[in-house]
């Protein structure tokens, strides 16, 4: 920075002279902590871009890390590297020290050297790593945040089944709490369903559903005009009692939506709309 | 709404899933002062609107639901706080099936109508705050 503008930056030219041996050094010390859990090949790359982005900024001040313009580079390179390791299953802690280990490896570059600026640039030089180890801290929690939500999302299409529940009519039961990811999930599955076997009838169960607000609501009414327009209809059962009140208080109409009390029920309609109705044996024909 | 406070917690909504939890929360409140099963569902469905208003329309911010007393009777009480657009005509955001969006329109007229006391106070371009109370009767 301004500061030593007028001066050549020693350290910054100590480590673009000696980039090689730095690297390989950085490689060793980082491998270790991570303890074969990366291959020597991988670590290369990956430390292999972050020191050719770090070297044009190592003469800078921490504080610059975040705000700097021609830090953009070197935050994308870290960003990656830190979200490819969330991705990989190592901990913060073995990533942000992929980071540290570089002080080691260039103080072993500059222990022979007695200059008070050369150490001077070196405290800089260690807060600057300090300030890119906690921003792998930052990139890390992130990623892994997604992945979390991205398992969710997976768990979601396979704890939500949509049922064949006789030739023709599907039914879907929704449980629990409903946000607005879920809810999405469950109908698109519903209506590709109704696609992939032809269906006519789809029932939405919503016995098990503590709560339907204004965003639910909106989905399912969705879900039965899509429903509609792919030429089937949907019905809705399980609606409870606390749960019917407050759709009323709240103000949604369901309009010309069928619903019905129980799953049963539904299934009783749907079947009676397909010309079918079930009898007990000793009265057919009566 | 000046009621005697027994426990407070706060909550922040930034993400989808922050409005499940203060649900959650809220939920586990309205059990704990024995509200019934409809007054129940009737606050978690007001605090849930009122969170989304908060994520979506706010721009995230602040829960604070809290166990209340008046003397009489306990209660939930929940806060919703965010330091977004605010909002320019409140009358007309209480009409209902007014939106500035694609929703319903229905959040906040509806949460009005689904606890026992309701206040809304907004500024353009300070912020947006409304508390919810139900009580157990
Ligand atoms: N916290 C807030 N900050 C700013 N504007 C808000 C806030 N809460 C509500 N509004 C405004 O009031 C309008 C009405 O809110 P309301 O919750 O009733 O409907 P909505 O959110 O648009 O749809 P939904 O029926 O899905 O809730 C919103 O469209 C929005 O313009
Ligand atoms: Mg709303």
């Amino acid at each position: 920075m301004p500061a030593n503008a007028d001066r050549a930056h020693r350290l910054s030219g100590l480590l673009a002279d000696n980039a090689g041996t730095l690297l390989q050094r950085w490689v060793q010390l980082a491998g270790a902590e991570l303890q074969g859990r990366l291959t020597v090949a991988e670590l290369e790359r990956d430390l292999r871009e972050l020191l050719d982005t770090l070297l044009p900024v190592a003469g800078r001040q921490a504080a610059d890390v975040r705000t700097g313009a021609d830090f953009t580079e070197l935050n994308t390179v870290l960003t990656e590297l830190s979200r490819r390791r969330a991705r990989q299953n190592l901990t913060p802690t073995e990533t942000a020290s992929s980071v540290f280990a570089l002080k080691q490896a260039v103080f072993e570059l500059t222990e022979q050297d007695d200059d008070p600026a050369l150490f001077r640039e070196l405290i800089t030089f260690s807060s600057l790593l300090d300030s890119l180890g906690l921003l792998t801290f930052e990139a890390y929690t992130r990623a892994r945040e997604e992945v979390i939500n991205e398992q969710e999302v997976q768990l979601l299409e396979l704890t939500t089944p949509v049922v064949k529940i006789w030739e023709g009519v599907l039914a879907v039961p929704l449980v629990g709490t409903l946000d607005s990811g879920r809810t999405q999930v469950v109908m698109e599955k519903l209506l590709q369903s109704l696609v992939d076997t032809g269906s006519e009838h789809a029932i939405i169960d919503i016995t098990g559903v503590l709560a339907v607000d204004t965003q639910v609501a909106q989905h399912l009414l969705k879900t039965v005009v899509a429903a509609r327009l792919m030429g089937a209809e949907c019905t809705i059962s399980g609606i409870r009692p606390q749960i019917a009140q407050t759709i009323v208080a709240l103000g949604i109409e369901f309009g010309d939506i069928t619903t019905k009390a129980t799953l049963a029920d539904a299934l009783r309609h749907a079947l009676r709309s397909d010309g079918l109705s079930v009898v007990r044996r000793d009265q057919v024909g009566a | 709404m000046n009621h005697a406070v027994r426990e407070t917690q706060q909550m922040d909504i930034r993400i989808d899933s922050d409005v499940v939890r203060v649900r959650q929360v809220v939920r586990e409140c309205a059990q704990r002062v024995k509200l019934s099963l409809v007054d129940q569902t009737k606050l978690v469905t007001a605090a849930s609107e009122l969170a989304r208003n908060t994520l979506l329309h706010g721009g995230g911010g602040h829960a604070t639901i809290e166990l209340v007393h008046d003397g009489r009777r306990s209660g939930v009480k929940a806060t919703f706080r965010d330091e977004g657009p605010g909002i320019p005509d409140i009358a007309l955001a209480l009409v209902d099936g007014w939106t500035s969006g694609s929703g319903l329109g229905l959040g906040l007229s509806g949460s009005r109508r689904l606890v026992d006391e309701f206040d809304l106070a907004s500024q353009p371009g300070k912020g947006t705050n409304v508390t919810v109370v139900k009580w157990a009767r």
